[in-house]
């Protein structure tokens, strides 16, 4: 359901989400006559359709698979696994297939890190579990022409492993609990129950929510907004989509405790595109919880207390995870950060004084309003109250969630579930941190680790540059674009990254890694670019060696081969003497001589030589 | 007598501002020039390019997006920020392909002019050479794609002045594009005027106006004879049609 008229400008996005369902991609006549229909410029429709990934400007596949790139999926065999695919159907990875019928590419991770490899159908539909015998069953399903619809429903198949349980993942409270306890009160009352619980945002800032909150009930309007941010796209991060499948009621009291405080009237959750396969489910709630009197008129009988919550898809967009990207997105536009101040608080959704909240803080708000702020501020550390979710996946026996009091060590995480000789752990996905062994007694909490809850172990095979190098390669593929330093660095540091495991790297290359990093966390204009540097940062400094051994030389090495570049001109010289080779490095003449010898006298152009990695 | 207007400090010199004044608003008007490729007085604050950083105590701050306040103590030059500076332009030469001596706008080009400030002397990074075709289906304006540094400032002055929202900004990533919006993608198509701001307003070569291709001779061209900073700012570096 939708607030808003489906012609109105807000609703572009939604309206693009839809055609795009409907024809599988934006034909530019379909988008001339949504254009003329929704009366907007031409020319931003395409620029709206063209910043998400979801959507696309020219045709693609029939059927549309994408692997989940998260780190961990790569290392559980899910290059090899596309591959496999891509070989048995017969299409290039990134390509259409000349037939039209199907294309196979990779995305960012799609929330399923503890139950990978796994990819996105048509982006509403998912296949956990990939192993090479689901691969072949999903080729032969697919070349015989079966429906996704009509796959079996254990590939689809998504648990949700909880194995430490607290407050937050313990058994559901039943629906309208902690509004009732609320209720009793006045709105002003809960804030003040935030504020003693000393409750910070659980998205990673660490900012108060009574502070938020305060700051929205304060400014001189009567229309105030409550946004849940259910864009989960940190990397290795799946504890929202559990939240949302096991506790939605938790979240949709929380924003409607939000609304009780605020005098809020309208409410939207951002669903982040990937997890659009959780829609049906969460419409079903907020209809149950409208029959019940939960939610739309008169909420729980009370005359004036009127609130209703719309759900708004993303369609592919990890900036969309910061908060005013977000905005931009729900009002319909591209989702690029906006400048800062205002904040949401005073000028949020369309201007209006704004609340947005993640889906953990939400259901944090509803503990707090049922169980009281006393209880709530004796768990976690002085800092840091109450409970923190962790999504754990990678080298680990048992990945899911674990939920624990903030300030908890990393150890005591590793050790419940099973990670042996761990040599580091990703706290907080590639835009937090990368803890070494030797800091594993560091605790996830606001005055020492901050985390927003994804945990990624790496065991002792696993090669730390790689790590970094595929989190630069990440920032580099959700970089909105928008500001200098993001949009150019984060490919300049992905290609230095190529260079260097490539075989051409030197000390300079690590020079220019770092200063890169610095431009870009002093100078980019939103948190991604700030933070796109530190798994370089951090392992660089911790795991200085997986980047040495592949260092060609302490001296500058260009990123081309010299001795490569002169073969054509041996060829058409038809020379191929000692001299006609320039001795850029000992080993590769020496190789070049052994594995590919020069023709004799050539009529035509050889093909170049392929650079040989040392 | 009416109160003295506040005051901040541009690194040590005191700017006089109007309340509600971006940094750079006030410095404009005070003839101090704060390097910049997307702002343009006028329109709102874009904070895309990133030229203008200032630092104000341990902070860096974009001058056109942060509000003067009295006393604020603002630093613009120093060996710091210059570097910045100089990567920030090199990434955005490095990012399209600009090859200054045979573009009509050399010499009253503001990327240009602010790399030759800021002591710009080579590309640094590695080429992108991107591949982005040249559009010359409009009679009287040309787009030149490969020069567009993504400032915005032709999108805003489309939407905001002429009227026409002929541009937009489409894309993401590295894959950011000038968008332009008639059916057939092509900017014959759409209703832009050579008398559009939008077509006068880019800050390099992207937009261009045909058929007065180096109409100023070399050493008269609009950054020939002074710097970047000693020149007043200008909607329009080319002489007007």
């Amino acid at each position: 359901m939708s607030a808003a008229p489906a012609g109105e400008p807000g609703q572009l996005l939604q309206r693009l989400v839809a055609l795009q369902a409907q024809r599988g991609w934006l034909p530019p006549a379909a988008l001339e006559a949504l254009a003329v229909e929704m009366a907007l410029p031409l020319a931003e429709l395409r620029g709206v359709a063209g910043f998400y990934r979801f959507l696309h400007l020219a045709p693609v596949g029939r059927l549309r698979l994408l692997f989940s790139d998260h780190v961990s999926d790569r290392h559980q065999g899910a290059p090899a696994l596309m591959a496999r695919l891509c070989a048995r159907l017969g299409v290039a990875p990134g390509q259409v297939r000349a037939d039209g019928a199907l294309s196979i590419d990779r995305c960012s991770c799609i929330g399923l890190a503890d139950q990978g490899p796994s990819l996105l159908v048509n982006h509403g539909q998912v296949i956990t579990r990939l192993d090479a015998a689901r691969i072949d069953a999903l080729a032969q399903a697919i070349e015989a022409g079966l429906p996704p619809a009509a796959w079996p429903a254990e590939w689809q198949q998504v648990d949700e492993p909880v194995r430490r349980a607290d407050v937050l993942l313990g058994a559901a409270d039943a629906p309208g609990a902690a509004l009732a306890a609320a209720l009793a009160q006045p709105g002003s009352a809960l804030i003040e129950a935030l504020a003693s619980a000393r409750l910070l945002g659980r998205g990673g800032a660490g900012y108060p929510v009574a502070d938020k909150w305060r700051a929205c009930a304060a400014q001189p309007v009567t229309e105030r907004v409550v946004v849940c941010n259910a864009d989960e796209g940190e990397p290795g991060t799946f504890k929202d989509r559990t939240l949302l499948r096991l506790q939605p009621d938790a979240l949709i009291e929380g924003m409607t405790l939000a609304a009780w405080a605020l005098g809020a009237r309208h409410g939207l959750i951002y669903l982040r595109g990937e997890y659009r396969w959780l829609l049906p489910g969460l419409q079903q709630v907020l209809a149950r919880r409208r029959a019940a009197g939960l939610l739309g008129a008169a909420i729980a009988g009370r005359p004036g207390f009127d609130f209703d919550i719309a759900i708004h898809l993303g369609a592919g967009a990890y900036v969309c995870g910061e908060e005013s990207a977000l905005l931009e997105s729900l009002e319909g536009r591209r989702g690029v950060p906006r400048i800062r101040p205002p904040y949401p608080s005073s000028h949020g959704w369309r201007g209006l004084p704004t609340v947005v909240n993640n889906v953990e803080t939400f259901c944090c708000v509803a503990q707090i309003a049922l169980r009281g702020a006393a209880r709530w501020a004796a768990i976690g550390t002085a800092r840091a109250t109450g409970t923190k979710i962790h999504s754990v996946s990678g080298d680990c026996a048992r990945p899911g969630l674990y939920e624990y009091p903030l300030g908890t060590p990393v150890a005591r995480i590793l050790a419940d579930c099973g990670a042996v000789d761990a040599q580091a752990v990703q706290v907080g996905g590639p835009s937090g941190h990368c803890v070494p062994a030797r800091d594993f007694g560091r605790r996830i909490a606001q005055e020492d680790l901050p985390s927003a809850g994804a945990f990624t172990v790496f065991g002792p095979g696993r090669d730390l540059f790689e790590v970094a190098r595929h989190a630069a390669d990440f920032f580099a593929h959700e970089s909105c674009g928008f500001c200098t330093p993001c949009r150019v660095g984060t490919t300049l540091m992905a290609r230095r990254f190529d260079k260097i495991a490539a075989g051409s790297g030197s000390r300079h290359d690590l020079d220019a890694l770092r200063s890169l990093t610095e431009l870009l966390g002093s100078s980019s204009h939103c948190g991604l670019g700030a933070s796109a540097g530190r798994m370089l940062h951090d392992t660089l400094r911790h795991h200085r060696p997986a980047y040495e051994q592949r260092l060609q030389s302490l001296q500058f090495v260009p990123g081309f081969d010299l001795d490569a570049e002169l073969s054509q001109a041996r060829a058409l010289t038809g020379r191929h003497d000692a001299g006609a080779h320039l001795a850029t490095r000992e080993t590769d003449v020496t190789r070049k001589h052994e594995v590919m010898p020069e023709p004799d006298a050539p009529t035509n152009p050889q093909p170049q030589p392929q650079r040989i990695a040392p | 007598m009416t109160p003295a207007a506040p005051l901040f400090l541009l690194d040590g010199h005191p700017v006089p501002f109007k309340p509600g004044e971006t940094l750079i608003e006030a410095a404009t008007r005070a003839g101090r020039h704060i390097p910049h490729l997307c702002w343009h007085p006028g329109f709102a604050p874009h904070g895309s390019c990133r030229l203008c950083m200032v630092a104000i105590g341990e902070r860096q701050l974009a001058a056109c997006s942060t509000a003067a306040e009295a006393g604020l103590e603002v630093r613009l030059h120093g060996e710091a920020l210059a570097a910045q500076r100089r990567t920030l332009l090199q990434l955005l030469f490095v990012e399209g392909n600009h090859f200054c001596p045979s573009c009509e706008r050399s010499g009253a080009c503001k990327l240009q002019a602010e790399a030759c400030e800021a002591g710009v002397e080579g590309p640094h990074f590695e080429q992108l050479y991107p591949d982005r075709p040249v559009d010359a289906s409009h009679p009287d304006v040309l787009l030149d794609l490969n020069r567009c540094i993504l400032c915005g400032l032709c999108v805003r002055a489309s939407a905001q002045h002429d009227g026409k929202a002929v541009f937009a900004l489409g894309g993401r990533g590295l894959g950011t594009q000038l968008v332009v919006g008639s059916a057939s993608g092509r900017l014959g198509d759409t209703d832009l005027a050579a008398s559009d701001l939008a077509a006068r307003i880019c800050p390099v070569g992207a937009i261009l106006p045909k058929r007065r291709g180096f109409a100023v001779p070399i050493g008269q061209r609009r950054y020939d004879a002074a710097p970047i900073s000693a020149l007043p700012e200008t909607d329009d570096g080319m002489p007007p049609p």
